[in-house]
């Protein structure tokens, strides 16, 4: 069994990507870069990983040129956050056409403007309609065990696309806490070499990236990369197995906490699943039944699986750290609403935005959001579906 | 919940408060202990006032919010009171410990803290500072007085962990490990309270 350790977010994902110990890895080291590649850049600096490091001049080279080492057939990372990612945007999208299996950690924080550097999910939640799978993170524990776990589903022949591992930047990202962490031998045994199906450089074989495709073949590319994203649920699940086996820990395509026989539920991501769960045992010990849906895997989204554990609930609140701008909630909100259309029972719905800019999160915002929801319920209808938890108006 | 320690830092931006927050973190943590240890990052401007935070537990600590509720509170710059309401959030019996050459029932007095059923401690975490490592930076003496009001842990077992902690962290510069744990231990016998 693994060894506990105190490291932030930042350390444990550098020790995650030592461990993973890739061949190459291209960063923008300048803000809004991490401390994460400040790290790993130690460690190639010391000779702890044979890692090819290239600085690049932004984010948009920095995804450019782990695009190209890993279309060469290297096992490719970087990592990224905010305004960073924003940068990247094309690139994104080249990336998951291409079918790379790139690994990215990112720090979850805001957009400018006004200009922040604290933690909300509009940089993520914004690119998530790029082909990118994402997995979220409720703390530097989840952070690193779904950065190796991210290695195998990216890798997968079914799957063959970039995976994106979200955390709550600053919460997670310089909070120091408490992790188990794997030998050396038990990470690089569990994700295995890396066997590129097409590479570059491999010239008895020759193949072309990026080719045009118009109106003749664009199509059948994106019909491909939409058929793959259905793979990817099972892989997530089997490699979930797989990694328990080897660290004890536990992982689904999300987390049902106290949730089978609760007639309310909340759904939210990242570090304020944790704040969650002390007020759903506060609530409880109430004797109310309350419970709560951890999104881990959001792209793709799990529609049956989540409908299945929300259809039967007499009221669902989705609190999400981004807005849409759509009038319509936030985008967690958007796909469990969605999702349970199709339910002959439906719950009521709610959204809350939440925490934006790096807006603290207590256990009052979550009292609070309980205490609405069941106010609804007894009303038997929500007159407010659309609102901001904790802004000052 | 009941048996997880909360602590609260309030100090300027510079005078190390993170850093002590950090490193009661990894001692704590090196005893066997659940532990965060994390700042509200601000603007970050040198002299503005800022808040660390610590939890400290026997269990898996799952919140990740700010501590509201402070068990004990560490003022590492007395300048701040009155501009800041330190004692905001403490229950009842909780601990506020300040940074001065004030008398804890001075202290009191300052921070309006008459009539509040809480301990106020003091110790001139500066001036040990000064005489020890030639800067005003107060956050390791504090540290010290911190252990000796909280018992977090034993203290001789806390002084080895910050022995090897600021070996690991100032290899060449022996002199700043002997300066910090003279900090430390004059500052966990000179602490006052009431």
């Amino acid at each position: 069994m693994g060894k506990r350790v105190a490291l932030t977010g930042n350390e444990a994902a550098a020790l995650a990507m030592k461990q993973i110990n890739p061949d190459v890895v291209a960063a923008y080291p300048i803000t809004p870069q991490t401390d994460i590649v400040q790290y790993f850049s130690s460690f190639v600096h010391d000779g702890k990983v044979k890692t090819e490091f290239v600085t690049v001049e932004s984010e948009h080279s920095a995804m450019s040129a782990t695009i190209g080492a890993s279309a060469a057939g290297a096992r490719a990372m970087t990592a990224t956050s905010s305004q960073g990612l924003a940068l990247m945007w094309e690139m994104l999208y080249i990336a998951s056409s291409y079918r790379l299996p790139i690994v990215m950690p990112v720090v979850n924080r805001a957009l400018s403007g006004p200009i922040n550097i604290h933690c909300d999910h509009s940089d993520t939640m914004g690119a998530r309609d790029s082909g990118w799978i994402q997995l979220y993170s409720e703390s530097a524990q989840e952070a690193y065990d779904n950065l190796i776990q991210a290695v195998r589903i990216a890798e997968h022949p079914d799957v063959r696309l970039p995976v994106m591992v979200c955390f709550d930047g600053f919460i997670t990202s310089h909070g120091l806490e408490n992790l188990e962490i794997l030998e050396d031998s038990e990470v690089s045994e569990f994700i295995g070499e890396f066997e590129p199906e097409y590479s570059l450089l491999d010239p008895e074989h020759p193949v072309t990236f990026g080719p045009l495709a118009l109106q003749n073949y664009y199509f059948e590319f994106k019909r491909q990369q939409a058929d793959a994203m259905t793979k990817v649920a099972a892989v997530v699940r089997r490699v979930g197995m797989e990694f328990e086996k080897v660290s004890g820990r536990h992982y689904e395509l999300f987390e049902e906490y106290r949730l089978g026989d609760a007639e309310m539920a909340m759904v939210v991501a990242n570090s304020t699943a944790g704040t969650a769960k002390e007020v759903v045992d506060e609530l409880r010990a109430q004797g109310k039944k309350v419970g709560l849906l951890k999104i881990r895997m959001f792209r793709p989204f799990p529609k049956e699986e989540i409908a299945a554990a929300l259809s039967s609930k007499q009221i669902v609140a989705v609190l999400d750290r981004a807005d849409t701008y759509s009038t319509m909630g936030g985008p967690i909100y958007n796909e469990v609403r969605s999702a349970l259309y199709d339910e002959k029972l439906r719950p009521l719905t709610m959204s809350y935005i939440y925490g934006l800019g790096g807006r603290d999160v207590g256990l009052d915002d979550i009292r609070k959001v309980f205490s609405d929801m069941e106010a609804s319920r007894t009303a038997g209808k929500v007159s407010e579906p659309i609102n901001y938890l904790g802004v000052h108006e | 919940m009941s048996q997880m320690l909360e602590i609260r830092w309030h100090a300027r931006g510079g005078q190390g408060a993170k850093t002590a927050a950090i490193l009661l973190a990894e001692a704590a943590a090196k005893a066997g202990k659940y532990i965060q240890g994390f700042p509200e990052y601000g603007p970050e401007r040198m002299g503005a006032p800022m808040l660390a935070f610590n939890r400290i537990s026997d269990e898996a600590i799952r919140v990740h919010c700010h501590v509201t509720n402070p068990r004990v509170v560490v003022i590492l710059d007395p300048t701040l009171a009155g501009k800041v309401d330190v004692a905001e959030g403490v229950p009842d019996g909780g601990i506020i410990l300040v940074n001065t050459s004030e008398s804890p029932a001075r202290m009191r007095s300052l921070l309006k803290l008459e009539g509040r059923p809480l301990q106020i401690y003091t110790v001139d975490a500066s001036k040990i500072a000064l005489e020890t490592l030639g800067r005003d930076i107060p956050n390791t003496p504090m540290m010290g007085a911190l252990m000796r009001v909280t018992k977090i842990m034993d203290y001789d077992y806390f002084l080895n962990l910050m022995k090897g902690e600021l070996e690991h962290k100032f290899k060449s510069r022996p002199e700043v490990v002997e300066g910090n744990i003279k900090a430390i231990s004059r500052a966990y016998e000179e602490v006052r309270g009431e």
